[in-house]
């Protein structure tokens, strides 16, 4: 069955939705809210959807959560957003929030924000009030693991939260300079996951820690498979196993394995989708050979089947960041993707073919598909 | 009581005004009184190590300051201002 859809839109410019009927065919675009804000995170909690939170910065002004507690009727700013503690040894201060994470669901009122400078952030109220995690932020290893001015060309990041759905105390981390971490005591102590994972830009290629990874998944029905969209290829990872698969050397050698993100299937975790970008030389990081395209596979990443029906044959030079490429949980499920210049696409029949739902909105940071309430 | 400048990026807390007045003897001070009355406006202005933000400027009547320990005189007034920045 399909279900009306609400798309949450995070642009460098503000914030958009855009509501479904039933069917998932007609769209109505709503916004903007926070014009000139940048958002980089508009995310509405699966187990109390009147609350959405975004994470929200300008060009000028200091980071802020923004809140609402009516399903986005009305917005007020967090009482305290996420920031370090004043006079914190390493001088480190909020830049902006990067990832909003609900919590587990044992844990109502419970969310997760991941920063730039990479740290991890958590509140109890909703989004209110927040406190640093300081296992993971005063950790005897931090600036080894998550340099301040280490990784990406935004800004070091912790690009992701992915929170067991069996046991709240059991969190992996995607970041941008310390590969995967994971916590099994709600981030009181950290281990780096990596093994197998490369890091070809490092002199060791194959070290304990150092990798970037791009995005993490848990398979909805499995959380013991663990899909990584990294730097440096496609893995995936079965615990309680330690050692990552290169999954990614499947994919076609002239796509290549490089993306931001990875959505696994809501019902079969053998089944994910990428949105490859090309990693060569300087790294462009569009659509390979301008001819944008998700691969599927659905044997566990033995293979890869290219989607690009609806997409421009050529001459399509989309950028698609990590939090940008989004799945909901509708049976055919349906697949959504925003670029950096401003479109969003969508597939109802789970990749099988693709339409331009909305054009023109600034460059997209985030789309988050949720129930239309 | 010190008149303050607040520029465009900030009327969303002063309900559009430019021109508000504060009590406190230095800048922190002064930053400290305006956020009880606009609640989050400081932060937006000043980081959590309480370095003004990189794209974020103020003046003690002509002259510039990046230190919230500048004392403000009686009569003195503080500017805030957003740099160019961005695109």
């Amino acid at each position: 069955m399909t279900e009306a859809i609400r798309l949450l839109v995070g642009t460098r410019k503000g914030a958009w939705t855009l509501e479904s009927d039933e069917a998932r065919r007609a769209w109505t675009v709503k916004g903007p809210q926070f014009l000139g804000q940048i958002i980089n995170h508009f995310v509405a909690d699966p187990r109390n959807p009147a609350v959405m939170l975004m994470a929200a910065s300008t060009g000028h002004l200091g980071p802020t959560i923004l809140r609402s507690t009516d399903g986005g009727a009305s917005w007020t700013e967090a009482k305290a957003p996420p920031a370090f503690p004043k006079g914190e040894p390493h001088g480190r201060s909020v830049n902006h929030t990067f990832w909003l994470e609900p919590g587990h669901a044992s844990e109502p009122g419970v969310w997760w924000a991941a920063t730039s400078p990479p740290a991890l952030f958590r509140s109890e109220d909703d989004g209110d009030t927040w406190e640093s995690v300081r296992g993971l932020n005063e950790h005897p290893k931090i600036l080894d693991w998550l340099p301040p001015d280490g990784g990406t060309p935004d800004g070091a990041i912790v690009a992701g939260i992915a929170i067991d759905p069996r046991d709240a105390r059991h969190m992996y981390l995607a970041t941008c300079s310390a590969g995967v971490l994971e916590t099994t005591d709600q981030g009181a102590s950290w281990r780096p996951l990596n093994q197998n994972v490369e890091a070809n830009f490092l002199p060791d290629p194959f070290p304990e820690y150092g990798q970037d990874s791009h995005q993490i998944a848990l398979a909805p029905t499995n959380p013991d498979r663990i899909w990584q969209q990294n730097h440096c290829g496609i893995y995936r990872l079965d615990r309680p196993g330690e050692r990552w698969e290169r999954i990614g050397k499947a994919m076609p050698p002239e796509i290549g394995d490089i993306g931001f993100s990875i959505i696994p299937h809501v019902r079969c975790d053998q089944t994910a989708w990428v949105f490859p970008m090309d990693g060569t030389d300087v790294w462009p990081r569009v659509s390979p050979g301008g001819r944008p395209a998700a691969y599927r596979t659905r044997d566990g990443g033995a293979t890869w089947e290219r989607q690009d029906v609806g997409f421009p044959r050529e001459q399509g030079w989309f950028t698609v960041k990590r939090q940008a490429f989004c799945g909901d949980r509708a049976d055919p499920m349906g697949l959504y993707l925003g670029t950096t210049g401003g479109e969003i696409w969508m597939s109802g029949d789970e990749g099988e073919s693709w339409r331009q739902i909305c054009a023109h909105l600034p460059e997209i940071y985030s789309v988050v598909a949720a129930p239309l309430a | 009581m010190t008149s303050v400048f607040v520029p465009s990026q900030l009327t969303a807390y002063t309900g559009g005004v430019t021109r508000v007045q504060a009590q406190g003897g230095t800048v922190g001070a002064v930053l400290d009184d305006l956020d009880r009355a606009y609640p989050g406006l400081k932060f937006r202005v000043i980081d959590e190590q309480d370095r003004v933000r990189r794209h974020m400027r103020l003046f003690v009547g002509q002259e510039e300051t990046r230190d919230v320990r500048r004392p403000i005189a009686p009569g003195e007034e503080l500017l805030i201002f957003g740099a160019l920045s961005g695109g």
